[in-house]
């Protein structure tokens, strides 16, 4: 017969959470299981947990640290509702995790953590080891500090540098559960600590002893395995909202032929963006780091004037702080893309938080009529292709675009097939050549209505735009009343007209379908899911999912207006609901709405779609 | 790094820089007789044309940009400074001048303003200093005297005033030069010096608010007072003023004090002698700092010190990366790192 630890079973999905102290290296952790998910062929999407602080105190609760993969044998668009493994390394991060992880999860634990002084740092009473409340878990006892310091034995290396290889035993665990190949990730040791060839070894002894320690107890009563994932062939990574935004700036930026300029100010959750640029000289990015939000805007406005791809990149508060220069780049026809990574808000609000609530502030949050493009982006890797397209739209069409991503895009990572530059959609901007009698500064392109790209040190071109408005073709500043209208009608028309570049609204489902949902931005994800899900079981249910809004694809009210009931979800108290009742007043639209920092989850998604379904 | 083009050969003139737009500042503003100062500066410079920026924020003087014929940005309210420095990082080639005022670049733009000292882009700003907000119609500004009554401080301001020069040095700026409005020549010999420094060359305009301010610095500028309350200062020449050129500064203790060549054994060697090249800052804030009547007030380029630009610093970087980075196109950079490769073999046949 065989043992029970030869058993295999096999699952179409999994969501693993490592949860430990700020210090306990759990981002790391799940970094090199997400490596190895990748090796495997399944296609996954993480979430990192962090504390608001940056060193809240050892062991307490708000220093618990969490990284969340959800992967699988089909293709996966959410990091995951609720784990089913959880990784515990000290009594706060089992007590902050217990709401997150499913009633039948298995928990595994460092009992040499569940000492008195950290169950107290945590807020137990009793030790949840032995008063019964995990009851229905599978709880994996494991005294990994003692494991971790017998496998670095003989390196003789101090108990401290022991101690921080403890996360290796853990991942060694994890890794025997899903039978993965644990030699690959030496090759990561050996490079990251190339330098240390100690710290090496110790972290390949620990990481093979959780192996063997989880193979050896019998703990287990299976082991798991999941399928390769059906993705297209082709090159494949990992990237983070804020990384793909970053670099499908820099594509735009070698497809238009303009250098990229990004000015901005350090802001949770969009500094990354920041951070990424500035890393990129050697494609002529420059992104400077602006004494505030309005020097931000500001600098990539002169940036524009003088020919660059302009970028700002901000969250919410940052975004009001902007919003008079927003002005000024309309009223000046200018490129420039400002991306808000949206958090919970008003005020300093969430900061790490995430919430789709600027929709409004980005539509309509400024003096005057001041229209401009509005995007959002709908996964982690189409931040990517966000990016370029917000690019794209501002320099072709001379107007600003606000692209909205979120902190939960921004943070979490998704499976990002790579393309090739080349092989994206090319950009033209409309710059004047030298001495073109023809130019005159608010001269139109006839079907785009945008005006001309006249940049400074060209000869023969020599004008003057500003804040003032503008008498239209000289550009001289006018206070002239028709004018006035008329310029205010072009700059609304002119944006309206975008609708005849961007792609036509793609519905899932047909028309007779009881029940369509709506949504827009980042919650794609978890919104196909939940529908493509009820769809298998039979459910008369579609789904419309906006990324472009401003303006709305050509064919929205065709598209969606001939379902018996139509649900918007959104993460806000109902802002693109509200939108969609101005635009099209005579549908009728119910709405779900959720403010609480956190998005939508599968499960809550489907048992609310079907209320409505009967 | 590509520097300023000058070309020798480049005949320009006043003409070349003057636009067909009306200039609608009031008669008698101090504004016209720096324009004209200007339009007559830039065909001196050696540089095409089509290299100049003109850029403003709001104000009176932010009109500017519309009268120049010039590539020229009339930006929103305290913002010059980073229109001015996202050009200049943009393209250094080209020559930048900022155009601001007390309020637009003390008060609602302080903040771009010291920024822009500290980080030094090779950027003229002309600040207009009228000590009165004039386009609003009379409220006291950041450079208003303390006491003085306006249209928003009827009892007299409590607030004690920005000297723009101290400003500027405290916020670690190289290069600061004071003009009047009132004598173009002394505004065309300063304008050329700036020009020709590289880096955030700032100079504070003594300028006249004929409606709302109207003899602010008379002191400094009517026929009958301004030889005694004018310290014009040149490199390596010692600081002689007043009608009879007899009066000069000397260090006394740690302050400056005026004296009388020939009285109590002065003579012109004891005279201080000006150095805007010196890295210390101490005499320049003191030579700022002097007000009428008791003291002249300092004109001409008080501070002068070589520094790196900003613009030079970031793309000298640009270059270096350019040369070193292994990545050369943004596909390495996709493509770099962490990635695998999914073929159909290990895809079990799916898709």
């Amino acid at each position: 017969m065989a043992s029970k630890k030869d058993r295999v079973v096999d699952l179409e999905t999994a969501v693993i959470r490592f949860a430990g102290d700020s210090g306990d290296g759990m981002q790391l952790t799940g970094n090199l299981f997400s490596d190895s998910t990748a090796f495997a062929g399944n296609d996954f999407a993480t979430f990192p947990d962090y504390p608001a602080e940056i060193r809240a105190p050892q062991g307490t609760v708000s220093g618990v640290s969490g990284f969340q993969i959800h992967f699988g044998g089909i293709d996966i668009h959410t990091s995951g509702d609720l784990a089913d493994v959880l990784i515990a390394m000290n009594p706060a991060s089992l007590k902050a995790n217990m709401t997150w992880i499913t009633n039948e999860a298995i928990i595994i634990v460092d009992t040499d953590a569940f000492i008195e002084k950290n169950l107290t740092k945590a807020g137990y009473e009793t030790n949840p080891l032995k008063d019964g409340s995990l009851t229905g878990h599978l709880v994996v006892e494991a005294p990994v500090t003692t494991l971790t310091r017998e496998a670095v034995k003989e390196l003789h290396i101090d108990n401290k540098s022991a101690q921080k290889s403890k996360n290796m035993f853990a991942l060694g665990m994890v890794f025997y559960m899903f039978n993965r190949n644990y030699k690959k990730t030496f090759k990561f040791f050996e490079q990251k600590f190339k330098a240390n060839p100690l710290v090496v070894e110790a972290n390949k002894k620990v990481l093979t002893a959780g192996y063997h320690f989880a193979h050896t107890i019998e703990a287990f009563a299976n082991t798991f395995r999941i399928e390769p994932a059906p993705l297209d062939s082709g090159l494949y990574r990992n990237v983070t909202g804020n990384l793909a935004t970053a670099w499908g700036f820099l594509a735009a930026s070698e497809r238009s032929g303009r250098n990229l300029f990004l000015g901005s100010y350090p802001i949770t959750p969009a500094s990354e963006i920041l951070q990424e640029l500035s890393r990129h000289k050697q494609f002529s990015a420059i992104a400077f780091q602006a004494e505030d939000e309005i020097a931000g805007i500001v600098s990539t406005i002169g940036a524009s004037f003088a020919g660059a791809l302009p970028i700002t990149s901000t969250s919410g508060p940052g975004l009001s702080l902007k919003s008079e220069a927003i002005g000024l780049a309309v009223m000046m026809e200018l490129p420039i893309v400002i991306v808000d990574v949206q958090r919970g808000g008003p005020s300093t609000g969430l900061p790490t938080k995430s919430e789709q609530s600027d929709l409004m502030q980005a539509l309509f949050g400024r003096n005057g009529e001041a229209p401009v493009i509005v995007m959002a982006a709908q996964s982690s890797a189409d931040c990517f292709y966000s990016a370029y397209e917000a690019a794209k739209l501002s320099l072709e069409h001379m107007t600003p675009v606000i692209l909205l991503t979120d902190g939960s895009l921004a943070n979490g990572s998704e499976v990002f097939k790579i393309p090739k530059v080349k092989a994206l959609p090319g950009i033209k901007p409309p710059i004047v050549k030298a001495n073109d009698p023809d130019y005159q500064p608010y001269r139109r392109d006839p079907e785009k209505l945008s005006r001309f790209w006249a940049i400074p040190g060209t000869e023969g071109l020599r004008h003057r735009i500003g804040g003032l408005e503008k008498q239209d073709i000289t550009g001289n500043v006018s206070h002239d009343p028709h004018n006035h209208q008329k310029m205010t009608d072009l700059r609304k028309e002119k944006v309206k007209r975008v609708a005849n570049y961007i792609p036509e609204l793609e519905v899932i489902g047909k028309e007779e379908e009881e029940l369509l949902i709506v949504g827009w931005g980042g919650t794609y994800g978890v919104m196909l899911t939940a529908v493509q899900d009820m769809r298998k079981e039979g459910k008369s249910i579609g789904l419309a999912h906006f990324k472009h809004i401003m303006p709305l694809p050509k064919n929205t009210k065709e598209a969606i207006s001939k379902y018996k009931k139509i649900l918007v979800c959104e993460l806000n108290s109902g802002q693109f609901v509200s939108y969609l009742r101005m635009t099209f007043p005579d549908i009728e639209y119910l709405q779900y709405n959720k403010i609480q920092g956190l998005p939508f989850m599968v499960k809550e998604l489907k048992e609310l779609f079907n209320t409505y379904l009967n | 790094m590509e520097q300023l083009v000058k070309t020798k050969d480049l005949v320009l003139s006043k003409k070349d820089f003057e636009s067909d737009q009306m200039v609608k500042w009031c008669p008698g503003c101090g504004d016209h007789a720096i324009l004209r100062s200007v339009e007559n500066v830039f065909p001196e410079l050696g540089i095409p044309k089509e290299d100049f920026v003109v850029v403003s924020g709001i104000g009176c003087s932010s009109r500017f940009p519309y009268y120049m014929n010039t590539y020229g940005m009339h930006g929103i309210h305290g913002r010059a400074a980073p229109l001015a420095t996202g050009i200049k990082l943009t393209n250094p080639k080209l020559s930048v001048w900022m155009i601001t005022g007390d309020g637009d670049s003390l008060a609602i733009g302080g903040n771009h303003f010291i920024h822009l000292a500290r980080r030094n882009p090779d950027i003229n700003v002309l600040l207009f200093n009228n000590k009165i907000y004039g386009l609003t119609k009379g409220q006291f500004s950041p450079t208003t005297p303390k006491g003085s009554k306006t249209k928003s401080s009827p009892q007299g301001t409590f607030e004690v005033p920005f000297n723009p020069g101290e400003l500027v040095i405290g916020a670690r700026g190289k290069f600061f030069a004071r003009v009047v409005d009132t004598n173009p020549k002394m505004m065309t010999e300063v304008f050329l010096e700036a020009a020709k420094y590289r880096g955030a060359s700032i100079i504070e305009i003594l300028a006249n608010c004929v409606i709302f301010n109207n003899k602010i610095h008379s002191l400094v500028t009517s026929r009958e007072t301004k030889e005694d309350n004018q310290l014009f200062l040149r490199a390596g020449q010692p600081m002689i003023f007043g009608k009879e050129k007899n009066r000069g500064l000397v260090l006394k203790g740690t302050g400056l004090e005026i004296v009388t060549i020939g009285e109590n054994g002065i003579t012109e060697k004891d005279i201080l002698v000006h150095n805007p090249y010196e890295v210390d800052p101490g005499i320049h804030i003191m030579l700022c700092e002097m007000k009428a009547p008791d003291f002249p007030v300092a004109l001409g380029v008080i501070r002068s010190v070589e520094a790196e630009t900003f613009e030079a610093a970031v793309w000298n970087s640009i270059d270096y990366e350019k040369d070193t980075s292994p990545l050369k196109k943004v596909d390495d950079l996709l493509r770099s790192g962490n990635t695998w490769r999914i073929s159909k073999s290990n895809n079990n046949g799916k898709k």
